[in-house]
Parts: C-alpha cells; structure tokens; sequence
C-alpha cells in the first residue's frame, strides 16, 4: 500500500535572486511505475527534481504528498547526475544511510554487503569509493539510495557521460527496482533511455510543463509543435 | 658556528645518556602540549563543523574573528590568564598560577583559534561536496557534524599537527602563566630562554635541536598511526 501517492503538485515554483528557474508547474501522479522528465538543456530538468524533491526551495504553491511532507521526505532518495561520494570505503558508503536509521553496524554491514554483490561491487567493498570509475559509482549512488528501502526515487541523468555498458548495468539495477515496486522519477537527455524506461512522461519547456501523458502517447504522437521539434532531434527554444 | 657544533654534540649526549633533567623537561612538554592540543581539538573541531553547516546571522564574522585570532600574540594570552588565575583575580581561588594547568589553559586558548580555522576550511570545502546528499538523506544537524568529523579525519589531523606545532614551541605565555620553576613548570622551550639568558648557548642549543628532534618525531608518529600517506587514502 503506497503511502506517499497520489501526489499533487500546485503552482509549484522556486526562485534564485530573483529569476524563476522553475515553475508554476502543476502535476499529479499516482505513482506508477516510472515519470521521465525530458526537457532540452537548461528547461529546468534537475530543479524540478531538487523541488520536488525538497532539496530546492519551494517559493511559491505547494506539493502535497498523501503522507504528509516530513514522512515523505523519508521515503524518498536521490541519485545525483554526479554521484556524491562519502570519502568512505564502499560497504561504509552503503552502510551510511542505515546507520543513520539506527540500524546496527553488524545488521547494516551484511545488507551492505548483499546490495554491493547486487550491484556489481562485490570484489570493491573495501575499496574508498571515490577512486572508483564513474560507472561503478553511479552504480554505488543507486545501490545507496535504493538500500533503505525508499518508496520514490529522483534519478537526476543517472546514465549522463557513462559508457554503453555501465548505462545497461544501471537500467538494469533500475528495472529490478521498479519490478520490486520502488517509484522512480528520471530526468534524462537519453531518449533512448526514455523510451525504454517510461511509463509516463513530463515534458519540460522554459521551466513548465509543456506537455505530459503515458510514455507510448509521447512518444508515438505528441501534442504540441515543440515536443515534436524535440523528439525529432531539433534545436527547441 | 662554535657554539652550533657544541650544542649539536652536547644534544646528541644528553639523548644518547637520557640526561635526567632533559627527560624529565621533555616529557612535561610533551604532556602540557598533549593535553592542551586534546582540549583545544575538542572545542575547535566541533566548532569548525558548526561554523561549515550552519548558517546564522554574524557568521561571518565569526569566522573572520576566528581567522583573526590565529595571530593572537601570545604574550598577551599569558598576560590575561595570569591576571585571571592570579590570587587577586577572579579565578585566583584556584590556586592555578604557576602550575603545569595554567600553562594548559594558556596553551589552549592560543591554539584553538588555529586549529579551529584549518579545520574550518577542509570541513567547509567537504561541506560543499556533501551538501545535497545530507541534504537529500534527511541528516540531523548533528549527523552532519559526525559525518564531516569523521570523513575530514585525515585533513584534522594536519589541523591538530598544526596545533602541536605553536604550542610546543609556545614560550611567552607560558613563561609568564608558568614561571619556568624547575620540577614544577620547566619545559623545553622555558629552559632554552633560561639557558640563554644565563649565556649557556651551547646547552640553550642543545635543548633547542632536542626540541626540534622531538616535534619531527611526534609529526612523523601521528602520520604514520593516521596513514594519511597512504594511498587510496584521504
């Protein structure tokens, strides 16, 4: 039973020294499967994810959660499109975010040790994860965000500047997810990626939402002129 | 040059015949430092994370006081602990003046200001690293400081080293706070200013190349116990 959807989004806008950088977007989702957010550069991709998110400031309306927004905090993760790494060894970046639960080290370190096989790490556990390569610690951000058992997870281009291989690896991290019933919202430029990954789609443009709908209907016929230019491989302005 | 080579080769003997007295000044150095630099980290470190987390009004100036402070002439710091600790100040019921604690305190409150600023500025560039992510992860205030703490470990470290560095070589506070009274607050670098003042500069360098020898040692040590050479390491 989900806890955090449906989840609505009202004239949800935030501002830096002034300058709207997002917004007012409204949305609603009930929370199935995958939401990617596609968008041309600088439409505002990552900060809506930040905003909706909590880690970007809400200026104006409101976005409510069926859970209320404290609850809801703590059912959600964030993978970021550069992986922030805790200059910690690999199993200890994984046991980070269940210790802080109160789970005990013991407890905390086998699960950690389960999520890195899972993911690939396996051989790296003692590792310091900043001296990973980039796929491996895209791939360690995600095992992170997913080992506490979040109900949503914001993926901000996940697969942004990795190789074909480690992009597969990850989706396939990602679809195991999903199927295990985790939410994911997913900002990416990989429409390849999209058309692989969504169920529905929210269509950026100018810091709003210009068009949204299921994953088949944008992609096969989109409403507006722009989302087409877009999916055509056009400059959008 | 004379003068050198004695001091080198009286040096070298008083170490090799472990010289009673020069053990005895050394080790009450190293424990008036030692246990100046344990408190000082103690206020200095947590108070570093604080100024890199938190955000409130004055900070900066906080901060720019703090940086200030760093050059905080220690001959003054003697002055006001010496008039607080003396019988008719306000804390001269203690009976701390010249005591091995009052040269604690006096070492204390010249180190933290620097080691509070070092430590500062790793925890501040750590900060903006972690920022979204501890954000993101819901962390309290105080796991934000813990985890900055400890993953800042190994830049600390240089920040305490620092800090042993001015306090063991701390000589005018001390004097004062201290009065260089043998048995009681003698401590290497109290005994070179004696010896130097007595024309003893053969023994005044002896104690001075004694003194050098020993913080190269405690440097190297806490490298060594705190591997930050080592690779794959922070």
């Amino acid at each position: 039973m989900s806890s955090l959807f449906p989840m609505q989004v009202r004239g949800a806008a935030t501002r830096r020294r002034g300058k709207r950088l997002v917004g007012p977007v409204d949305m609603d989702w009930d929370g199935q499967g995958t939401r990617v957010v596609l968008g041309p550069n600088g439409s505002g991709k990552t900060t809506l994810l930040r905003l909706l998110h909590g880690i970007a400031r809400l200026h104006e309306g409101q976005i409510t959660w069926a859970c209320g927004t404290e609850p809801a905090r703590h059912a959600q993760a964030f993978v970021f499109q550069r992986p922030v790494m805790l200059r910690r060894s690999v199993v200890e970046n994984l046991m980070y975010p269940l210790t802080l639960r109160g789970v005990s080290k013991d407890k905390a370190r086998g699960q950690a040790e389960t999520w890195a096989v899972k993911v690939g790490l396996g051989d790296h556990l003692s590792r310091p994860a900043p001296v990973l390569s980039g796929g491996e610690q895209q791939k360690l951000a995600i095992a992170r965000a997913l080992i506490g058992g979040p109900e949503l997870v914001f993926l901000d281009e996940p697969t942004a500047s990795l190789d074909g291989r480690a992009t597969r690896e990850i989706e396939g991290i990602l679809q195991d997810a999903v199927a295990s019933g985790t939410r994911l919202i997913l900002a990416t430029h990989d429409m390849g990626q999209a058309r692989r990954l969504a169920q529905d789609v929210v269509f950026l443009l100018h810091g709003r939402v210009h068009e949204s709908g299921p994953a088949e209907g944008f992609f096969d016929a989109p409403r507006t002129a722009e989302a087409r230019a877009f999916l055509k491989g056009d400059i959008v302005e | 040059m004379v003068d050198l080579w004695q001091g080198l080769s009286q040096a070298f003997w008083l170490v090799v015949t472990l010289d009673a007295e020069l053990t005895e000044i050394a080790l009450r150095s190293l424990q008036v430092t030692f246990t100046a630099l344990a408190l000082a980290c103690l206020i200095a470190m947590p108070l570093a994370a604080f100024l890199a987390v938190r955000r409130f009004r004055f900070r900066r100036t906080v901060i720019a006081v703090l940086n200030a402070l760093m050059g905080l002439p220690p001959v003054v710091v003697g002055l006001v602990v010496y008039v607080l600790l003396s019988r008719s100040g306000p804390l001269g019921v203690l009976g701390l003046l010249f005591t091995p604690t009052a040269m604690i305190i006096a070492q204390m409150i010249i180190i933290v200001p620097l080691i509070a600023s070092i430590a500062h500025q790793s925890l501040r560039d750590l900060w903006a690293e972690y920022h979204d992510l501890l954000i993101s992860m819901n962390v309290t205030q105080g796991q934000k400081i813990r985890t900055l703490l400890w993953d800042a470990r190994r830049a600390l470290l240089t920040a305490a080293l620092a800090g042993f560095g001015r306090g063991i070589g701390e000589v005018g506070a001390i004097m004062i706070v201290g009065g260089n009274i043998d048995n009681v607050t003698r401590v290497l670098t109290t005994a070179i200013a004696l010896e130097t003042g007595k024309g003893e500069f053969a023994l005044a360098l002896a104690l001075g190349f004694v003194l050098i020898a020993l913080t190269i040692l405690v440097n190297l040590l806490i490298h060594w116990i705190g591997q930050t050479e080592r690779e794959g390491r922070w």
